[in-house]
């Protein structure tokens, strides 16, 4: 497999300019993963001040509900509230690292730009984040997050003035300041080296599901779930998994169905296409235009899926399955009434899609979902969808 | 021997003129090609609508979008190249697309439409050398130029890998950042002309923020045998939505000016200034 390749995915699909910054990055990360100095620092960070190892809560009633052992791991614990605080610790110190004095990213649900906000507020760099004009709204709280934590949000009006948008002008914001401007990409998408970067950095979420699931259990887990907008909390809990006999699925944003044609399954119903800098799995139509996508979780809504995913699917050795948004709303309910947590309208499509994996384990079947984010953001939308009536 | 070719052979430097096909419509835009032809633009990049142009600036990303509102397809894009033949025979013609396009319709099929249509070249924007493996023989199978891209971050060594796989003419990209008109050009173009000039024979246009005379003016200086102006055109085709004479007039009116900066100028600058301001 050629670098930056995973299986015929991934690749380097960018304009000239950026070249030369993305082999920067590429040598820079060479080189800092090696550091003995850069991984005691991101491991202080992650352990003081971002609060890992996050815990792997057995669900005593759900698992009695459901006839298996059910855990869930807390990325909703995690500092910010969700996994994204994972990776921006770990690119902000390499930015750090690498001389660069300013950070700028994209976000859709909001989470990515609250974590970088935090990561540069804790590291001392200032921080633009990029965000669609209508997610500034759906997520009006996380504009807010964001800008007290000293970002500038600049919503973007360009095309459907969601995720995909916003990170284009990131992109362009980068092609015109590589000089001092790391460009602190969320997922593992785009180009290379940015899936591996993101990947590494979200296998620490993997790394201790493993141990405490050992120490706990005493064995390997039969099912891990995980779901899967651009795909990094998924391979964050999947890459430590990958050469275990332990059935792992990326649950996709269903939307108002795959066969209504409002849905973000990129992996599940998508074609192979370069997007935003990598050949990967895209929503497009027959021309190669990507195609407006939908998703009640606003970090699902996005047409393209990490190009490792892309891989995970053909090999076959990670099943992609949708999760409507229905069934993701009716998880939400179920998992703040039987748990007292509430999980992300995002997460709650892995929690969906536990309730009916459920049926094929019996009473000691194990069965991890990956919590990647709390659910506060989500409430007053929540809130509007049913009238008020929790 | 290839349009390009006899273009450059015959005339330096030479004036690249950038628009989006289906930009204001399918039609409308036939007649923008047609005055832009007219008003002495020696060669047409023509672009392919594409609803995620990270490489653009607002103006023409603008321009994509119009065009995809029009209903704009790659078999539209073909069609109208294929009039633009008809219309100037001789004149180069090249495709600028981003590479989802050809992925999507396989690369044989697009580099065989395009050579059908009687398009002289393809500029993939997005496509680095490292990732030109699929479709460099099918451009070579089909004659078609494949226009290389050279950006001021690109290294000596990267260089001399995108040259070697170039032909036509070379692109240079004047500054770092998106396309999009700029009050001044960054100082080092003629540093990148003379540096890519050791290490090849093929003709350098420079784009990029290219949007006045004066810029022209600066360009030419700095030794390269081609300029590229696209936002400062586009930009005109949006201003004069509502009324087709008025854009072709004012297409034509800024070709011109800007052509007018091909040539050395022996009047002072404080002239210069004042006539452009006219």
């Amino acid at each position: 497999m050629k670098p930056g390749r995973y299986g015929i995915y991934g690749g380097r699909y960018v304009p000239e300019t950026l070249m030369s910054a993305l082999i920067e990055l590429e040598e820079t990360y060479e080189r800092v993963r090696e550091d003995p100095e850069f991984s005691s620092r991101l491991s202080w960070y992650l352990r003081e001040y971002a609060g890992r190892e996050t815990p792997l809560t057995y669900c005593a009633n759900l698992s009695r509900d459901l006839g298996c052992r059910v855990y869930l791991k807390r990325e909703d614990l995690l500092h910010g509230g969700a996994h994204k605080l994972n990776n921006t610790l770990g690119q902000a110190l390499m930015a750090k690292f690498m001389g660069k004095r300013r950070l700028i990213a994209e976000t859709g649900a909001g989470q990515h730009g609250v974590a970088t906000a935090i990561a540069g507020a804790a590291l001392g760099l200032p921080v633009e984040v990029y965000m669609g004009e209508v997610d500034t709204r759906r997520q009006a709280l996380n504009v807010f997050r964001m800008e007290l934590l000293g970002a500038r949000v600049v919503p973007v009006v360009s095309g459907t003035r969601t995720l995909k948008d916003a990170i284009n002008a990131a992109m362009r914001d980068w092609v015109a300041n590589l000089g001092d401007t790391h460009y602190l990409l969320g997922s593992c998408v785009g180009p290379h080296p940015f899936p591996r970067i993101v990947r590494d950095f979200q296998s620490v979420i993997g790394e201790e599901t493993r141990r405490q699931i050992l120490e706990r259990e005493g064995r390997l887990p039969d099912t891990v779930v995980a779901c899967v907008g651009g795909g990094s909390n998924a391979i964050g809990i999947f890459y430590p998994f990958v050469n275990d006999n332990v059935a792992l699925v990326g649950v996709e944003a269903g939307g108002e169905g795959l066969d209504s044609g409002r849905h973000g399954a990129s992996l599940s119903a998508g074609s192979v296409g370069v997007f935003q800098g990598a050949l990967s799995y895209l929503l497009q139509d027959g021309d190669g235009q990507a195609l407006e996508t939908h998703s009640v979780a606003a970090g699902l809504d996005h047409p393209s899926v990490g190009p490792e995913h892309a891989m995970l699917k053909d090999s076959g050795r990670v099943r992609y399955e949708a999760v409507t948004d229905a069934e993701a709303l009716h998880a939400f309910r179920r998992l703040s009434r039987t748990e007292g947590i509430i999980p992300a309208l995002e997460s709650a499509h892995a929690v969906a899609y536990a309730l009916r994996a459920a049926d094929d384990l019996d009473k000691d079947g194990i069965l991890v979902v990956n919590l990647s984010g709390r659910g506060d953001k989500d409430v007053a939308d929540v809130a509007n969808l049913h009238g008020g009536v929790a | 021997m290839s349009r390009i070719d006899a273009l450059f052979a015959r005339k330096s430097p030479v004036f690249i003129g950038f628009t989006v096909a289906g930009d204001p419509g399918i039609e409308a835009s036939l007649r923008v090609a047609k005055a832009m032809i007219d008003a002495g633009a020696d060669l047409l990049e023509i672009a392919v609508p594409y609803a995620d142009p990270v490489a653009d600036g607002p103006v023409i990303e603008r321009a994509h979008v119009r065009a995809l509102r029009a209903g704009t397809t790659p078999d539209d894009v073909f069609a109208l190249v294929r009039r633009i033949r008809g219309y100037a025979p001789a004149l180069p013609l090249v495709l600028f697309t981003y590479h989802n396009i050809i992925h999507r319709r396989g690369p044989d099929r697009f580099f065989s439409e395009a050579a059908a249509a009687g398009a002289d070249g393809v500029l993939i924007v997005d496509l680095p050398v490292e990732e030109s493996g699929e479709v460099a023989p099918c451009a070579a199978r089909y004659g078609i130029d494949r226009i290389a891209l050279i950006a001021p971050t690109t290294s000596p060594e990267r260089q001399h890998a995108i040259l070697s796989g170039a032909s036509g003419f070379v692109y240079l990209i004047s500054l770092e950042g998106v396309t999009g008109e700029r009050d001044r050009l960054p100082p080092g173009i003629a540093g990148l002309v003379g540096a890519v000039r050791e290490k090849t024979g093929l003709p350098l246009a420079v784009g990029f923020g290219v949007s006045r005379p004066e810029h022209v003016r600066t360009v030419v200086a700095a030794g390269a045998d081609g300029v590229i102006v696209g936002s400062a055109l586009v930009r005109l085709i949006e201003e004069h939505a509502g009324d087709e004479a008025a854009m072709h007039a004012a297409l034509r009116a800024a070709i011109a000016a800007l052509r007018r900066g091909l040539v050395p100028d022996p009047e002072p600058d404080m002239l210069r200034r004042e006539r452009v301001e006219e």
